[in-house]
């Protein structure tokens, strides 16, 4: 169903005054796959969007798509679908009619046209408000409208910019869920750019965290999650305690256990920062322990528990909610830390 | 801590300790009505009595004879073949300047718009246009003598360096084509004032949109913004009318000779010391004058809502 | 590397300065106009003597008693409308909001309506209610505040409904009470101090209105600017010109200095 391309970034660049927004960006994504551009606000994720839109030119580089240099090609012609943080559906006309529009241009007729945006609604779940002007409709259901009106056209490449980041906490869960389930049956390689973490771990085939304009890492989400290469991406992706530990010879000793490194090879002897996942931290009632939990915190399937150390050092410890009972502020805890390696940056 | 009370459900909220002197509680929604309507009375009073007494006046008075008793003479007057004139010509007028001051307009707007909504050629534009759509006609007529009267300075540049006399086939600034001429000039400023909101409701994930979708600038144009801005458009080509229509001060600085346009007619009604009688015609025009731009402000206000639901 | 996008926003660019400029040459004509005629001397020369004697102000009493009379009118006109305009207009908008929304619509219909009426059409009804005022208060010039106020509404009531849509008043006010403030402290500590611009504009429109009336002053025999103006043109017609120039530089000075005030609308910057 899908004419889905390779996509390949060169090396973009892009200047605004004294501010880098792209510092050289490398990027290749295969045909069919969905890549999440993750990062801070200011990291250029959609500056690069932008640009493999056409929306914007870079300052160097080169665009590739379908194996064709597209940087001397208008937006108007890159047969890409582009689906906006909001405000981008055409106010004077139905969903259906948004939909259309792309179709319209190429001159379909309009039989086939209505019939197309007829099913490009039910696609994305809105069948129902087809005859609907987006002002009576909800900023969820807008989205889908944006989405079904980008896919009509078929496009080689999708791009979504930061989509649901204007909508409802919920909204945002189920609609990320559903722009998965519809990229994989239309099959349309897809560049999406968010600055949630979470949603980019759920739904991306692999996930490009960005900082400062440039790829710190690219992987899938487990490789981003448990493999962080660089003590941001650690941070930036999921929680992590900071404690103190001493690397020797390949492991770093934290809080009396000995840890083995992510990546061993670039790390030298002597004080760290070891950055520890909450759900590696095991707590237990113990009445010998020399934690404290100061602070619990009820999170629905699970819970997070804040235990204050001897040395003033907090350590957040995650695990199934129904620990919570045994463990309420005030109890004395022992703190182990399970064997996963870690990362570490300089002390 | 006092309940925060809010304006919404006057009638169904609970009295506050903070500033309510007891009372019995049957009485309280009654005197909390009373106590706010207080607040905008000054101002309904001072409405009543300088914007809804004369305009009574006005609409008693179109049907008074000299005797004071209820007739449609004046009414029946206003079919007169010079008044008829008159209005014709006003229409004309307004109607000519209203498309010209709106088309000019919209392109200079647009220009404008372009140019981002702290930059110095917005603010310069739009202080002298606030300034040019707003000031007295009398201003305005004495410059445009100043520039293409009998001794103006265009007039003496043609006929001096290029041998062309504009007046020879008559004085035409203090006529009708005068009037289309200096009209113009304020009605320009004027659109631009009324449309530029329209045109920054434009939101450019629209134009992005369309490219991303395949459409060319034209197209956008054709199918996006033009029917987006075409009511805020029509509207502010209204709102020029209307302001043609009402003017008075131009026309009155200019023509000094015959009263062409209505307004013109209704002030040689009002300072006429000939019959009494003319007076209550005056008030008849001014009557037709209201239904006339009552009728453009009411399509304008129509071609309103559909604007701000969308470019807003 | 292919600067697409940057050469359309050049084109746009020097679109937009050739429109611009085309029509600031057409619009400046008369007003360079102005200047030339009244910097006309004899036998062709140039002369500012016009200039001088309108900028000696002490002497005008005696040179042009009619324009004195009249630009003394207006100075005080325009104090007086602005004055009433904001007492009258400020209080009640902020009301209305605050504690009587269902009167909302019927405000905004009564503010607007004077762009409905014309003042040509206004001033025939006045005479006799100026009659009532000339019987209480006088006969002078400055009774033409009333008036005036009426004209400003429409202009002064967009204003400071924009101002206080733009700062959600309800939500203030509402912080405020459960904070204990009396509605008087909410109007004068909390939202005031928050529409200074929105008032500002209010102002300066009444401003230009009062500066620029000529209509209901002239129908109404009593003395302003544009009155004057009008008069002197049959007598002096340089020092008619001058007057009507210096007016229209101030008021422009007026409103680009009023553009720097005020709140700039939101616009969602992009980031990243």
């Amino acid at each position: 169903m899908s004419n889905s391309v390779g996509v390949r970034l060169d090396g973009l660049r892009r200047q605004f005054g004294n501010v880098h927004a792209l510092d050289g960006l490398d990027l290749d994504m295969s045909p069919g796959e969905l890549v999440v551009l993750l990062g801070p606000s200011g990291c250029g994720k959609t500056t690069a969007l932008r640009i493999l839109a056409g929306l914007e030119d870079a300052d160097s580089g080169r665009i590739v798509v379908g194996g064709k240099d597209v940087a001397n090609v208008p937006a108007n012609r890159r047969d890409m679908g582009m689906v906006f943080q909001a405000y981008s559906l055409f106010p004077h006309l139905t969903a259906t009619e948004n939909v259309e529009f792309g179709l319209r241009l190429r001159r379909q007729n309009a039989a086939t046209r209505r019939q197309r945006a007829r099913d490009m609604l039910e696609l994305v779940g809105i069948g129902a408000h087809a005859d609907r002007y987006p002002q009576q409709l909800s900023g969820g259901q807008q989205q889908r409208v944006a989405l079904a009106r980008a896919l009509a056209i078929q496009p080689q490449v999708l791009l979504l910019d930061e989509p649901l980041s204007a909508l409802d906490a919920k909204v945002r869960v189920q609609l990320r869920e559903e722009i998965r389930r519809i990229q994989l049956e239309v099959g349309t390689t897809t560049l999406f750019v968010t600055h949630d973490q979470e949603e980019a771990l759920a739904i991306a085939d692999r996930v490009g965290v960005m900082r400062d304009g440039r790829l710190e890492q690219i992987g899938s989400p487990e490789d981003i999650y448990r493999s962080p290469a660089t003590s941001f991406v650690a941070e930036f992706v999921g929680l992590s305690n900071r404690l103190p530990g001493r690397v020797t010879d390949d492991v770093v000793e934290v809080l009396d256990a000995k840890l083995p490194l992510v990546d061993a090879a670039t790390v030298h002897n002597g004080p760290v920062t070891a950055l520890v996942r909450p759900e590696s931290v095991d707590v237990t009632a113990d009445p010998a322990g020399t934690g404290r939990v100061v602070a619990v915190s009820f999170l629905g399937p699970t819970a997070r528990v804040t235990v204050a150390l001897p040395d003033d050092a907090i350590v957040v410890a995650q695990m199934a909610s129904a620990r919570l009972p045994e463990l309420p502020p005030g109890t004395a805890v022992r703190v182990i830390l399970r064997p996963v390696p870690v990362v570490v940056s300089a002390a | 801590m006092t309940a925060p009370t809010t304006g919404t459900r006057d009638q169904v909220k609970a009295p506050t300790t903070t500033g309510v002197r007891g009372g019995r509680r049957q009485s309280w929604r009654r005197r909390w009505l009373r106590r706010d309507l207080l607040g905008v009375l000054p101002f309904f009073v001072f409405v009543a009595i300088f914007l809804f007494i004369p305009t009574l006046v006005v609409v008693i008075g179109a049907f008074a004879g000299d005797d004071g008793r209820p007739t449609l003479k004046n009414i029946s007057a206003l079919a007169d073949g010079y008044i008829v004139d008159a209005f014709i010509r006003s229409i004309t007028l307004s109607a000519v300047t209203a498309i010209l001051g709106a088309v000019i307009g919209a392109l200079v707007g647009y220009a404008v718009v372009t140019a981002g909504p702290d930059s110095l050629v917005r603010r310069l534009v739009t202080s002298a246009c606030g300034v040019l759509a707003q000031f007295g006609g009398v201003t305005l007529a004495f410059a445009f003598i100043a520039t293409i009267g009998l001794s103006g300075f265009v007039t003496v540049f043609l006929h001096d360096s290029l041998g062309i006399d504009i007046f020879a086939g008559g004085v035409w600034l203090f006529d009708l084509p005068g009037l289309v001429l200096v009209y113009t000039y304020f009605q320009i400023p004027l659109m631009v004032i009324v449309f530029l909101p329209a045109l920054d409701g434009i939101r450019p994930q629209w134009r992005e949109a369309t490219e991303s979708l395949g459409g060319s600038t034209w197209y956008y144009w054709r199918r996006v913004a033009g029917p987006l801005l075409a009511p805020a458009f029509l509207g502010s080509t209204l709102l020029l009318f209307a302001n043609a229509f009402s003017a008075y001060a131009t026309a009155a600085a200019l023509v000094s000779q015959g009263s062409p346009i209505v307004p013109l007619q209704i002030r040689s009604a009002l300072t006429s010391e000939v019959l009494l009688g003319r007076e209550n015609l005056g008030k008849a025009m001014a009557l037709g004058m209201v239904v006339v731009v009552a009728l453009v402000m009411w399509l304008y206000g129509l071609l309103q809502r559909r604007t701000t639901r969308w470019l807003d | 590397m292919a600067g697409l996008r940057q050469r359309r926003a050049r084109r746009q660019r020097i679109l937009r300065w050739v429109v611009v400029t085309l029509l600031a040459v057409l619009f400046l004509l008369p007003l360079f106009a102005m200047l030339e005629f009244t910097t006309r001397g004899a036998g062709g020369s140039l002369s500012w003597e016009t200039w001088r004697v309108f900028f000696d102000w002490g002497a005008l009493d005696e040179t042009y008693p009619i324009l004195w009379t009249g630009m003394k009118a207006s100075f005080w006109l325009v104090l007086l409308s602005v004055t009433l305009t904001l007492v009258l207009l400020v209080p009640t908008v902020v009301w209305v909001r605050l504690r009587l929304p269902r009167m909302r619509r019927l405000v905004e219909f009564i503010s607007l309506l004077p762009l409905t009426i014309p003042a040509i059409v206004l001033v025939v009804g006045l005479a006799p209610v100026y009659a009532w005022v000339v019987y209480f208060v006088g006969g002078s010039s400055l009774t033409l505040t009333f008036a005036y106020a009426i004209l400003a509404l429409p202009f002064a009531y967009r204003a400071i409904d924009a101002g206080l849509s733009a700062i959600d008043v309800r939500t203030l006010s509402e912080a405020a009470r459960s904070l204990g403030a009396s509605w008087a402290t909410v109007m004068w500590r909390v939202v005031l101090p928050n529409i200074r611009s929105a008032v500002l504009s209010a102002a300066f429109l009444t401003v230009a209105l009062v500066l620029g009336e000529f209509t209901i002053a002239s129908l109404l025999n009593r003395d302003n600017l544009q009155v004057a103006i009008n008069q002197l043109g049959k007598s002096s017609a340089q020092m008619s010109v001058a007057v009507s120039l210096a007016a229209l530089v101030l008021a422009f000075v007026l409103l680009f200095l009023l553009s720097f005030v005020g709140r700039r609308r939101y616009r969602e910057r992009k980031t990243s």
